[in-house]
C-alpha cells in the first residue's frame, strides 16, 4: 500500500483528557519524506493526534495515553524523562498561531542551535542563521534587522520564522497544525509553497481543516472523525474514491 | 416619568458621594505629600545627606548612616528574595509541580504575605539569639529577605501564569528541556511582570521599619562589616519623630523615602515599556 | 550533552529546595512561636490571658483583653472609613471619571500604595495628632492628647485606601464591555448598570480587596505605634490612647526581651497575629470560592 518507508506509526493509540475520550484506537502509518494531511471537522482530535507524536500532550497532566507510537521503528514511550527532549528535537512543530520566542529574530533561529550545542563559533552561527532564513524566504525581508524583536514581524513572517527556527535543529519530521489558518491568503500561499519544498527533505504532517489545501498539497491523507480514523490512504484514493459514507459526506461538504 | 426621576436622583446622590470620597482620598494624599515635601525640602541639605551624626550628639550632623544602611539592607535582601522567588515561581508551573502542590504553596505565600512584618522581625531575632549573634546588618538583610519573598514570588507567579501554553510548546518542540524552557523562554516572556514584582519588593523592603527594628538595630556609624548593627531610613524616622529637635532628620529621611518610592514607580513604568518589546502577545 | 542534563538536574533541584524552603518557613515560624509562647502559658491559661484586662508584666499579669479590644477598634474603625470611601472612589475612577483624570489618578494611587508606613506615621504624628487634639476631640466634647485610637484608625484608613481602590479598579475594568452594553441597551441607567452588573460581576475581587485591606490594617505596626499612645488599658472612648497587638510588640520587645516570661508573652502575641492571619486567609479562600461560584460571568 505504501511505496516509501514508514516514519511514524501508531498502534491502538487512545487519548483521554480527564474522562473525555478524545482519540479512539488510532492506527495510522505516516510515510517518510512525503506530505501527509490529517483532515477532519474541528474538535475531532487532529491537534491532539499531532501533539502526541512528539509527546507534547504530556505537559497537560490531565491527559491519559495508551498504545504505542513508533518513530523510525522506536516506540517513543520507551524513552524516559530526560530523553524526551531528544524525541521532540526530531520533530519540529508549527502551531496554528505562530509563537516566536520572546527574543530577537536572530536569537530565535539561534536558540535551537545553542541549546543543542551546534555551530558554536560565531561565524558558523551567522552563516547557519542566514541559510535557514533563506530556506524559508525570510532572509531578504529581515537581513537588516536581525536583532529586532521577533514580535515586531507580521504574522506571516512570524510563521515563516517559526519554520526556520524549527528546521534549524535539523528535525526529520515537521508537524504543522493548521499553519495557515491565522494568515492572509498571500502569506498562506508562501507557507504552502514552503511545505511543498520541505517535503523533499522532511516528512511533513499537516493538520488542516480546509479540504482544498489538503487536495493541493497532500500525498497521503488521514481522515479523522470523532477521534476515530475513518479513512487513510494515498491522496488520490481518498479524494476520488472515498469508501466510508462519513468521508464521502465530508468531501462533498456536508460535514464541516 | 416619576420612576425615571427617582432613578436619576439616586444616581446623582451617589455621584456626589463619589466625588466627596475621591476628594477625601486625594486630599489625604496631598496632605501627606505636601507635609513630606515641604518639610523635607526645607530640612534637607548637603550636610544632611553627606554626613553621619556627629559623635556624641545623635541629632547633629546628617543621615548618611541611614541612607547607606537602607541601601545595604534592602538591595542584598531584594537580590536574595529575587533569586529564591524566581526559583519558586518557575517551579510552580505545572511542568514541575502538581497543581495541588502549587496551590498549597501559593496559599502559604499568601499567608506569609499577610503576616505582619514585626513577626518576621522577632522570628529572625529568635534565630539570631539562638545563634549567638547580635543585631546586625546580616540579620536585618535576612529579615527583609523573608518579608520580600512572598511579595516578589506571587508577582512573578502571576506573570508566569500568563505565559501562553503555545509558547512553551514551541520551546519544547525545539527539544528544550523543562528547565531550559523555564529559564530561557518563560522567564523572558514574563519579564515585565517579574520586574514589577522585584521593584515592588524593593519598595516594600526599603520602607519597612518593623522587621529591622530589632534585627538591624541602630547605629550612628556606617556599618563596616556584616556583623555591625546599622541605621536605616525607616528606623531613623521611628527613633527621631517624637523629638522636636529630631524632626528635621525624620523629615529628611521621609523625603528621601518618598523620592525612592516615586523613582521605583517611574522606573517600573519605563522599564516595563522597554522590556515589553520582546513579549509575544 | 551530559553537562546539559546535569545542569537541568541541579537547577530543578534548587528550584524545589527554594519552594520547600518557603513552606518550611511557614511551619518554622508557627512552631517556633508556639514553642516560645509555651512558657507564659504554663502559669496562665490562654483563657485568662485573652480575657483578663490587666497588662502588667512586672506583676506577672498578662491580660491581653485591652489590647485585643484596641486592635478590634482600630482595625474596625479604619475599615469602616476605608471601605465605603475606597469603593466609591474606585467606581468613580473606573466608570465615571474622564479618561484624562483617570490617567493621572491611577499611577498616583499606585504610588500611594508604595509609601512606607513609617512615612504615614510621621505625617499622622505631625498633622493628625494636633488636629485631633485641638479640633476634632473638643468638637465631640472630649479631652484628648491626640495620641489615640481615633487617630490611629484614621491614618490606617488612609493607608488602606490605595490597596482597596487599585484592586477594585482592576476588577471593575475586567468586567467585559459587552456585559455593560447589554445592561445599558435594555434601558438601564449608568448607575443601575454599575450597581447591578459591574459591581455584582466583580464581587469576588471586591471581597478579596477588602480582605487584603483588612490584612494590612490588622498587621500594621509602626504607623499605629507612632500615634496610638501605647497604653494597654481598656479605652473609655475612641479618643483615649490604646494599644494594638502588633504595636505592643514593637514598643515592648526591647524592654521585655531579657525576662523569659515577658518575652514569651510577646511571642504569644505574635502567635495570635500569625493565627488570625492564617484563619482569615483560609476564610478568604472559602469566601472567594463560594462567591466565584455565585457570581461568574
Ligand atoms: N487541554 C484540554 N483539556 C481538555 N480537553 C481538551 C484539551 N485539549 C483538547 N481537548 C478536547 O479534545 C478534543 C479534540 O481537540 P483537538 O485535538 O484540539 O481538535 P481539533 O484540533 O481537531 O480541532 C476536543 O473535544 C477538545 O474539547
Ligand atoms: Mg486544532
Amino acid at each position: 500500500m505504501l511505496s516509501s518507508t514508514i516514519q511514524i506509526e501508531t498502534k491502538n493509540l487512545n487519548v483521554y483528557f480527564d474522562k473525555h475520550y478524545v482519540l479512539k484506537d488510532v492506527n495510522i502509518k505516516i510515510p517518510a519524506k512525503q506530505l501527509t494531511a490529517i483532515i477532519g471537522p474541528s474538535g475531532c482530535g487532529k491537534t491532539t493526534l499531532l501533539k502526541s507524536f512528539n509527546r507534547l500532550l504530556e505537559i497537560h497532566d490531565e491527559v491519559k495515553i495508551s498504545g504505542n507510537i513508533f518513530v523510525d521503528g522506536q516506540d517513543i514511550f520507551d524513552s524516559k524523562g530526560d530523553e524526551i527532549p531528544d524525541i521532540r528535537k526530531k520533530m519540529g512543530l508549527i502551531s496554528q498561531k505562530p509563537y516566536p520566542l520572546p527574543m530577537s529574530i536572530y536569537e530565535n533561529v539561534a536558540y535551537g542551535l545553542k541549546i543543542h550545542r551546534k555551530k558554536t563559533k560565531k561565524g558558523e552561527l551567522d552563516a547557519a542563521i542566514q541559510h535557514y532564513l533563506q530556506e524559508v524566504g525570510l532572509w531578504n525581508e529581515v537581513k537588516d534587522r536581525l536583532h529586532d524583536p521577533a514580535s515586531r514581524l507580521s504574522v506571516g513572517q512570524q510563521q515563516r520564522l517559526c519554520l526556520a527556527r524549527a528546521i534549524a535543529v535539523e528535525p526529520e519530521v515537521i508537524l504543522c497544525d493548521e499553519p495557515t489558518s491565522a494568515l492572509d491568503p498571500i502569506a498562506a500561499q508562501q507557507i504552502e509553497k514552503l511545505l511543498l519544498k520541505l517535503k523533499q527533505n522532511y516528512t511533513v504532517v499537516l493538520v488542516t481543516h480546509t479540504l482544498r489545501q489538503a487536495k493541493r498539497l497532500a500525498d497521503y491523507v488521514i481522515f479523522l472523525y470523532f477521534g476515530m480514523v475513518i479513512e487513510q490512504g494515498p491522496a488520490e484514493d481518498v479524494f476520488n474514491n472515498p469508501k466510508n459514507p462519513a468521508t464521502i459526506a465530508y468531501i462533498k461538504g456536508d460535514i464541516s | 416619568m416619576d420612576v425615571l426621576n427617582r432613578r436619576t436622583v439616586e444616581e446623582k446622590i451617589f455621584k456626589l458621594f463619589m466625588i466627596v470620597s475621591i476628594c477625601i482620598v486625594i486630599g489625604s494624599l496631598v496632605i501627606i505629600f505636601g507635609l513630606v515635601i515641604i518639610n523635607g525640602a526645607s530640612s534637607i541639605s548637603i550636610e544632611m545627606i553627606t554626613q553621619t551624626p556627629t559623635p556624641g550628639n545623635a541629632l547633629g550632623g546628617g543621615i548618611l548612616n541611614a541612607i547607606i544602611g537602607s541601601l545595604l539592607l534592602a538591595l542584598p535582601a531584594t537580590g536574595l528574595a529575587c533569586i529564591i522567588g524566581i526559583g519558586i515561581a518557575l517551579y510552580l508551573q505545572k511542568e514541575f509541580s502538581h497543581p495541588g502542590f502549587a496551590n498549597f504553596i501559593r496559599f502559604t505565600l499568601d499567608v506569609l504575605w499577610g503576616i505582619p512584618s514585626i513577626v518576621y522581625g522577632i522570628f529572625c531575632l529568635m534565630i539570631m539569639i539562638a545563634l549567638g549573634m547580635g543585631s546586625s546588618l546580616l540579620v536585618g538583610i535576612f529579615a527583609l529577605t523573608l518579608l520580600e519573598i512572598p511579595i516578589i514570588t506571587r508577582y512573578m507567579d502571576e506573570a508566569i501564569k500568563m505565559v501562553p501554553i503555545g509558547l512553551k510548546e514551541s520551546a519544547f518542540s525545539l527539544g528544550s528541556t523543562k528547565f531550559e524552557t523555564a529559564i530561557r523562554i518563560v522567564r523572558r516572556q514574563a519579564f515585565p511582570g517579574i520586574l514589577a514584582g522585584i521593584l515592588l519588593g524593593l519598595g516594600r523592603g526599603i520602607g519597612d521599619a518593623a522587621s529591622i527594628l530589632f534585627t538591624a538595630g541602630f547605629s550612628n556609624r556606617i556599618p563596616t562589616s556584616l556583623f555591625d548593627s546599622t541605621a536605616a531610613l525607616p528606623t531613623m524616622i521611628f527613633n527621631l519623630y517624637s523629638l522636636p529637635s529630631g524632626q528635621p532628620k525624620a523629615y529628611a529621611a521621609a523625603f528621601i523615602l518618598l523620592v525612592v518610592v516615586l523613582l521605583i514607580s517611574i522606573i517600573s513604568r519605563v522599564l516595563s515599556k522597554r522590556f515589553m518589546k520582546h513579549v509575544i502577545r | 550533552m551530559n553537562k546539559r542534563k546535569l545542569r537541568d538536574l541541579i537547577g530543578t533541584k534548587l528550584m524545589l529546595i527554594a519552594t520547600l524552603f518557603v513552606s518550611l518557613l511557614f511551619f518554622l515560624i508557627f512552631v517556633l512561636l508556639l514553642f516560645r509562647s509555651g512558657l507564659v502559658l504554663q502559669d496562665n491559661s490562654l483563657f485568662d490571658i485573652l480575657f483578663s484586662s490587666t497588662w502588667n508584666p512586672d506583676n506577672s499579669q498578662f491580660g491581653l483583653a485591652p489590647i485585643i479590644i484596641g486592635t478590634i477598634l482600630v482595625t474596625g474603625i479604619a475599615l469602616l472609613i476605608a471601605i465605603p470611601i475606597s469603593l466609591l472612589s474606585a467606581i468613580y475612577i473606573a466608570e465615571y471619571a474622564p479618561w484624562k483624570i483617570r490617567r493621572i489618578l491611577r499611577p498616583f494611587i499606585d504610588v500611594l500604595a508604595g509609601v512606607p508606613s513609617v512615612v504615614y506615621g510621621l505625617c499622622a504624628f505631625l498633622f493628625l495628632v494636633p488636629l485631633t487634639k485641638d479640633v476634632i476631640a473638643p468638637w465631640f466634647g472630649v479631652q484628648s492628647t491626640g495620641l489615640c485610637i481615633f487617630t490611629a484608625a484614621v491614618i490606617l484608613a488612609v493607608m488602606v485606601f490605595p490597596i482597596i481602590i487599585s484592586l477594585c479598579i482592576e476588577s471593575f475594568n475586567a468586567v467585559p464591555l459587552a456585559l455593560k452594553e447589554a445592561s445599558l441597551s435594555v434601558g438601564a441607567t449608568k448607575w443601575e448598570t454599575v450597581k447591578k452588573v459591574v459591581f455584582r460581576a466583580s464581587t469576588p475581587s471586591v471581597i478579596a480587596a477588602i480582605l487584603l485591606g483588612f490584612g494590612r490594617a490588622f498587621g500594621e505596626t509602626i504607623a499605629i505605634n507612632m500615634v496610638i499612645g501605647g497604653i494597654p488599658r481598656i479605652p473609655s472612648s475612641v479618643f483615649s490612647p490604646g494599644e494594638t497587638l502588633a504595636s505592643l510588640i514593637a514598643s515592648k520587645y526591647g524592654e521585655l526581651m531579657s525576662i523569659p516570661v515577658h518575652e514569651s508573652a510577646l511571642m504569644l502575641v505574635a502567635l495570635i497575629l500569625f493565627v488570625v492571619v492564617l484563619v482569615f486567609n483560609i476564610l478568604g479562600v472559602f469566601i472567594l470560592r463560594r462567591a466565584k461560584r455565585r457570581w461568574t460571568y
